[in-house]
């Protein structure tokens, strides 16, 4: 299917007083009409940073785009002005957050809020907008009736409130739906009910979805294809089964294996070494201090990506040199 | 041999309100006639999702909750009983590592520090010995001396959770309380915790009361397991036996929504509806009716003692022995 968005190399840092963060070191990222893609890795791997400068939310002057290209539909969304990016967000890319508490207005009503994003984006009367709002909270999972139309964030549920932001983000029509660790905040059984609103979302209404998420179950079981970050790089991408069953990124292969799944605690494997300072990240591959497989090249420059199947790629010279059949390769 | 912790028909209601106008009869129920016991050397998981009451059970071991029923026996002594300076001499053998390592560690004091405090309190070690203990207690948990001089900031989540892990072995407990150690962690940190772990215990000797909301974690370190609902044990149980074959509708549901990362084992997203009723006025009969595929005329108005199905395991549920949970049919 056609690419609806896609990210090609895009970096990024922050200038902060204790130096410059080299937060997106190169992401490469396509996200195809009616899937929903998979954002996967730890803390501070720029999963969320990657979100915010799709939709042009990063803080600015501190964060500086320095390469690459965010196309929606062939536009590329960096070159968009303010008065444009207002126009784009909602319409084209929406998105939602892990704590729905803190992006609701506590004085609102959610039928307030909801109908108000509606007005502005479209540029609708109060009924239409009204009448937009109903819709989207029914698809969104939630009694579209008067008493949850006046009723504010905080007389909501954990869940509720989730639904109630994805109504919002889905109010307007966006084509794509960033959702920021969307579980994270929620228990498990009502974790299971979000993520039957994700998929029901792609399936009916056909919203393209990329979900950022530390869980690698959450995406296993929502995603058509997954990519995994470090460090500010996406270092494997591939359709879900072949990411997770047949791992080849050393990174990727480790981080499952630190997975408690089924596993007793001294079975677990561990990656040694702690997740890299980006203001001062190792050179070309930002895992080679941290790798099983390193080799010299691996600390001079950085590997592209290397295709495994038409859709999966790692980003390894390891993987390369095996590609080419064996031990041989690189010197 | 008698159990090192044992906790007896512990109740725990907190009064709504409090203001002058608002004070109402109305409780919280967050603990309700909830009964287990850990022998030496254990792990014992409590499960369950936020608010079933795991933490607060855990506090009230800890005494920082006071009990509305019930007693807590610890190591021989009822802790619910004991007078105040009696119950502080008692507790030295109970300590307790917290879900977030940046808010339970004082930023204002070095690892020296936090390590020393108990030390300091408990014991009369002095001067060199002191400090030859807290470098002993740091290499325990993976941290040399050129960690002593530093401050809470400067070390990551994992490694903050190990200064908490020396502060609790500190006064060689028998009992340490582990509330969601590694929730707050990544995947490949919290692997390296649990490792750690299971490594002092079988060093030490520690029996392990761990809170916890991820089954996953769970199996890989527990040896029993209670599962919490709605202020109550629905089921206990050995750990692998509870995980893999769960006799309470609860726990089946619980387990089979947990996304795998696996995908080929799909998730069963649409097994329970609902959401947890209010604590305050909790639904009469078996607390889980509102939300089980398998209720009953019965469930609304008895609540289901717990029973044993032998080998130690307990549920609470009015469906018979041998229920097929998956198939949702008696097979025998």
């Amino acid at each position: 299917m056609a690419d609806l968005l896609e990210i090609r190399d895009l970096r990024l840092q922050f200038n902060s007083m204790r130096g410059t963060v080299k937060a997106l070191d190169g992401v490469d990222l396509t996200v195809r009409e009616r899937e929903i893609i998979g954002l996967v890795g730890e803390s501070g791997c720029g999963k969320t940073i990657t979100g915010l400068a799709v939709l042009g939310l990063l803080p600015r002057p501190q964060a500086e785009v320095t390469g690459g290209q965010v196309l929606f539909r062939g536009e590329d969304l960096l070159a968009l002005d303010g008065r444009e990016l207002e126009k784009m967000r909602g319409r084209l890319v929406a998105m939602v957050f892990q704590d729905p508490l803190a992006s609701l207005n506590p004085v609102f009503t959610i039928g307030d809020q909801i109908s108000r994003v509606v007005r502005i984006h479209k540029k609708v009367g109060r009924n239409e907008a009204l009448e937009a709002t109903r819709t989207a909270l029914a698809a969104a999972g939630l009694p579209p009736d008067e008493a949850l139309l006046d009723s504010y964030p905080h007389q909501l549920s954990g869940g509720m409130r989730q639904r109630a932001c994805m109504a919002m983000a889905i109010s307007c029509g966006a084509p794509l739906l960033i959702a920021d660790e969307p579980t994270t905040a929620l228990d498990v059984t009502i974790q299971a009910q979000i993520l039957r609103l994700l998929l029901d979302l792609r399936d009916e209404l056909g919203i393209a979805q990329i979900l950022i998420t530390h869980n690698v179950g959450v995406a296993a079981q929502t995603c058509d294809r997954i990519a995994v970050m470090y460090a500010g790089s996406v270092v494997e991408q591939g359709r879900t089964t072949d990411v997770l069953k047949h791992p080849r990124h050393p990174y990727t292969m480790a981080l499952y294996d630190c997975l408690p799944q089924g596993k007793t605690a001294s079975e677990l494997r561990t990656i040694p070494g702690s997740v890299p300072d980006l203001i001062d990240p190792p050179p070309a591959c930002r895992f080679h201090p941290r790798c099983a497989h390193v080799m010299d090249v691996c600390r001079s420059v950085k590997p592209g990506a290397t295709q495994l199947s038409e859709e999966h790629w790692a980003a390894c010279y390891w993987v390369e040199q095996q590609e080419r059949g064996g031990a041989g390769g690189i010197p | 041999m008698t159990p090192l912790l044992s906790v007896q028909g512990l109740t725990v209601h907190f009064p709504v309100g409090g203001g002058l106008s608002t004070r109402s009869h109305e409780v919280v129920h967050a603990v309700d006639d909830v009964s287990f016991a850990i022998e030496r050397g254990q792990t014992f998981a409590l499960v369950g999702e936020s608010g079933s009451g795991k933490t607060t059970v855990a506090r009230a071991v800890l005494g920082l909750n006071s009990p509305t029923g019930g007693a807590i026996v610890f190591d021989g002594h009822d802790l619910t009983a004991l007078k105040r300076g009696a119950r502080r001499r008692a507790m030295g053998d109970v300590q307790v590592v917290f879900q977030d390592p940046y808010s339970s560690l004082s930023p204002r004091m070095t690892v020296h520090d936090v390590v020393a405090e108990p030390l300091r309190a408990r014991s009369d070690l002095s001067g060199r010995e002191l400090n030859e203990r807290i470098v002993t207690l740091l290499e325990m948990v993976g941290l040399g001396t050129q960690h002593l001089w530093r401050r809470p900031h400067e070390f990551s989540g994992g490694q903050r959770q190990r200064i908490a892990i020396a502060r609790a072995l500190a006064l060689e407990p028998k009992l340490v309380i582990l509330d969601e150690p590694t929730s707050a962690l990544d995947v490949s940190v919290q692997a390296r915790i649990l490792v750690l772990l299971e490594e002092l215990q079988r060093e030490l000797g520690l029996a392990y009361l761990f809170i916890a909301h991820d089954l996953a974690v769970v199996e890989s370190i527990a040896d029993r397991v209670a599962v919490m609902y709605l202020a109550q044990i629905m089921e206990t149980g050995a750990a692998d036996d509870v995980l893999h074959r769960p006799r309470h509708p609860y726990t089946h549901a619980l387990i089979r929504s947990v996304p795998s990362p696996d995908p080929e084992r799909r998730a069963d997203l649409g097994i329970i509806a609902g959401e947890v009723p209010s604590a305050i006025t909790p639904p009469s009969g078996c607390r889980f009716h509102t939300r089980c595929r398998f209720r009953m005329e019965v469930c609304d108005s008895v609540y289901p003692e717990p029973h044993d199905t032998g080998g130690g395991r307990l549920v609470s549920c009015h469906l018979p022995d041998g229920f097929d949970l998956d198939q949702g049919v008696t097979t025998r």
